[in-house]
């Protein structure tokens, strides 16, 4: 086995050298001359400060915006520390929760069937996404809270609705981030 | 369950089926030391690695093969350790994170060498990216290449009559490197990045939110370790959330390509064996074995997360959706599925889905893929030689109920085969069931769970399972960063991987010099129908027999208690 040493920490060396320095160097220089934007994130800017990425979900918890969905990643949404529930089943806590989060939306008027992905919290803590029925869900209250009419609003989030390719592949799904960021251009329009 | 999520999945397995038979051909011809289109830019960098590396390409019996391959191995955990453990002192840390604590070290490092790629950390608040690249992208590369070079290995025992020698370790290692793992990882490294996955030295970036809120947003070089995570069946992720985290895994296209990507060359294995063995009828069965498993276990995983959770579905949440705990929406219930039954039959581990929040028996389906042995298809290499094992058991078994003596494609299997066999085979449940009966009594090793009830033993059973079948996925729920577990399941992994390979490497150097001998009438032929169905029994069997007991009382149990209604 000695013998085999030397040769076993050269070979580590070139290897380490070779995948871990020129494969992901090489690679970041690639992607930093063909693909900029989603390289680094896929950073949205406003005003020219950074408002968030197109990926990432953020905590909503005003009333004139779209919510996302419940987060388990740090205090909610930390996309430092990304993370799901890990409750299973049958967990008290994790239907405990549930039912806090029907209390919320209740009161926030929403009185129908509630789709799952509104109270349930996504693998990463982080899902940038609502199903289309939890988006129609919030039009009354969002429309309320900026005294627009529901129909604006409704336009707003068909406009921002990505249907699946091909009517293969994803799943229908409105991104929040995106969504309000229209909604208050919509604003913009109507004052100015 | 709908047509158009079945759709996907088919499609999906479709284009894996024919790019691995595709990829076995190549393979094949590598390991044969054939010229292939790569061979006139890549033979000078192999010949200068060998030379710069000081190895010795000259044929080794299976006892100087094990020893190349676990000096290898060796060097790379302390190295790696050393890594993790200095990483405070070292360039490349721009969040300034201090040293790696031992245990956490200690359990990591036999992680990445093995294979295995359990994350006991979280990724983002934990290792720096010269960790993260010179340490973890390069084991992602090193232990897949290790695995190739074992099945390699393993494989020409059975194409070789009357040799002493199986071949050379370096020179299997380097070509597995070259001709394989590099230039796919360079392709679904890029074909990652249009898909939207971030490739930066930079470590996060602050966003300030429409609502006023600062969100610090975790990143780095991530589409480059993504790529091999998934050809290698590595599985470890950049982030915690792993392949459900949106920068891993943004798009319903990067998830149709990551479980692409984790079954491609693991698929390739058995039609690789099947060229160089000189029969492809026999890959072609290990292959079809395989894929039987995938779209059943896939299928039930589907019709449990469509379903849902019945105790929810009471509080007034529409069913529509069924169980979206833990999932992101992005991918579907169809593609979720696939890629939670594609991670655990391979050993890859990545994750798409927290495996935790799935439904008892949508849980049961992965668990369950990793004891039978993680050859269904397995990891890289390791799957192959896994299956190969269980196949010599098969045609052992089926030898005895005829009463004739068993052969394999032309070599007999004889009592020490056997011995051997059964010394690699019984080391997973030794392990598994070991270590998890004494943590379901210990209390410091209790007061990780999350989960009360019959979820917690899953949660235990799961990750020992997964340690000992170097998967590396998790029922997250369970805090693994503690001394015991850090350390036992760090010793799991080590069993799992090395405790296996030895044997079986003892098996491929007994066979090796037993004589061909040219199949007569009296054969049992292992690449029909019949084969297939006794290979699917007797993997099944193994398992059950094994792990049965213990399931009832986790998953099985817990389905008929959320039937119930009953929670924790």
């Amino acid at each position: 086995m000695l013998s085999h040493l030397r040769p076993a920490f050269l070979m580590l060396i070139i290897m380490t050298v070779l995948t871990g320095l020129v494969y992901p160097l090489a690679m970041t220089g690639i992607a930093q001359v063909a693909f900029v934007n989603s390289a680094n994130g896929s950073l949205i800017s406003k005003n020219n400060t950074i408002v968030g990425s197109h990926l990432i979900g953020q905590a909503w918890t005003s009333d004139k915006y779209f919510w996302g969905r419940p987060s388990a990643a740090g205090k909610g949404y930390d996309a430092a520390a990304s993370s799901g529930s890990n409750w299973g089943p049958t967990s008290k806590a994790l239907i405990d929760r549930i039912n806090g989060d029907i209390q919320k939306l209740r009161q926030a008027g929403d009185k129908t069937l509630l789709p799952a992905d509104s109270v349930t919290a996504s693998g990463s803590g982080l899902d940038p996404h609502i199903s289309p029925q939890y988006a129609n869900l919030q039009i009354a209250r969002v429309a309320k809270a900026r005294g627009v009419a529901e129909e604006k609003i409704k336009a707003v989030v068909l406009a921002n609705t990505q249907n699946s390719a091909l009517g293969l592949f994803g799943e229908p799904r409105v991104n929040v981030l995106m969504l309000n960021l229209a909604l208050d251009g919509l604003n913009a329009q109507s004052n100015g | 369950m709908t047509f158009v999520g079945w759709s996907q999945i088919i499609i999906l397995l479709a284009l894996v089926t024919f790019s691995a038979w595709a990829l076995g051909g190549f393979m094949a011809a590598v390991f044969t030391g054939k010229r292939t289109f790569l061979s006139q830019a890549i033979a000078p960098l192999e010949c200068v690695i060998n030379r710069l590396a000081g190895v010795s390409l000259k044929e080794q019996n299976w006892q100087a093969y094990a020893l190349a391959m676990l000096a290898f191995n060796a060097v790379g955990f302390v190295v790696l350790y050393g890594l993790m453990r200095l990483q405070s002192f070292l360039p490349l840390n721009p969040r300034g994170f201090s040293a790696v604590p031992e245990a956490l070290s200690f359990n990591t490092a036999m992680s990445f060498v093995t294979n295995t790629n359990w994350q006991a950390y979280a990724g983002e608040s934990t290792m720096s990216h010269l960790v993260q690249m010179a340490g973890f992208t390069v084991h992602n590369f090193l232990s897949a290449a290790t695995g190739i070079a074992l099945a390699v290995a393993f494989t020409r025992a059975f194409a070789r009559s009357s040799s002493a020698t199986i071949g050379n370790f370096w020179d299997d290692l380097v070509k597995s490197m070259l001709y394989i793992l590099l230039p796919l990882s360079i392709i679904v490294a890029i074909a990652f990045m249009t898909t939207g996955i971030p490739q930066t030295l930079q470590g996060s970036v602050d966003a300030t939110t429409l609502e006023g809120v600062k969100q610090t947003i975790a990143m780095g070089p991530m589409a480059s370790q993504e790529a091999i995570k998934q050809l290698g069946t590595n599985g470890g992720g950049f982030l915690n959330a792993n392949s459900a985290h949106p920068f891993e895994n943004p798009s319903a296209w990067s998830n149709y390509l990551s479980i692409f990507a984790m079954l491609v060359v693991s698929g390739a294995m058995p039609f690789m064996f099947g060229q160089m063995v000189g029969d492809k009828r026999q890959g072609r069965a290990l292959f079809i074995t395989m894929g039987l498993f995938i779209v059943v276990g896939t299928a039930i995983v589907y019709w449990a997360e469509t379903s849902g959770n019945p105790i929810i579905q009471a509080l007034g949440i529409d069913p529509l959706q069924g169980n979206m705990e833990g999932k992101e929406l992005r991918f579907g219930q169809a593609m979720t599925a696939l890629f939670v039954v594609a991670t655990t039959g391979l050993s890859c581990g990545a994750v798409n889905a927290m495996h935790s929040s799935l439904t008892p028996l949508g849980g049961l389906v992965p668990l369950f893929m990793i004891q039978l042995g993680e050859v269904l298809p397995g990891g890289v290499g390791s799957g192959l030689y896994g299956i190969l094992v269980i196949a010599v058991l098969t045609v052992f078994i089926a030898g005895l109920m005829v009463g004739r003596t068993p052969d394999y494609l032309g070599k007999k299997i004889e009592a020490k085969e056997m011995k051997l066999a059964m010394l690699a085979l019984l080391i997973l449940p030794l392990v598994i069931l070991g270590f998890s009966a004494v943590a379901a009594m210990l209390p410091t090793a209790l007061s990780s769970l999350a989960n009360a009830g019959p979820h917690g033993l899953t949660e235990i059973l799961y990750a020992y399972s997964s340690a000992a079948g170097n998967n590396g996925s998790a029922f997250a729920g369970l805090n693994a960063n503690t001394g015991w577990f850090n350390t036992t399941l760090g010793i799991s992994m080590f069993l799992g991987r090395f405790a296996y390979i030895v044997p079986m490497l003892a098996i491929a150097g007994s066979l090796a010099a037993k004589t061909k001998i040219p199949a007569s009438s009296g054969s049992f032929p292992t690449h029909g129908p019949m084969f297939v169905a006794l290979l699917v029994g007797v993997i099944l069997i193994l398992g059950g027999l094994q792990y049965f007991p213990s399931l009832a009382l986790s998953p099985i149990v817990e389905h008929f208690l959320m039937l119930a209604g009953k929670t924790f």
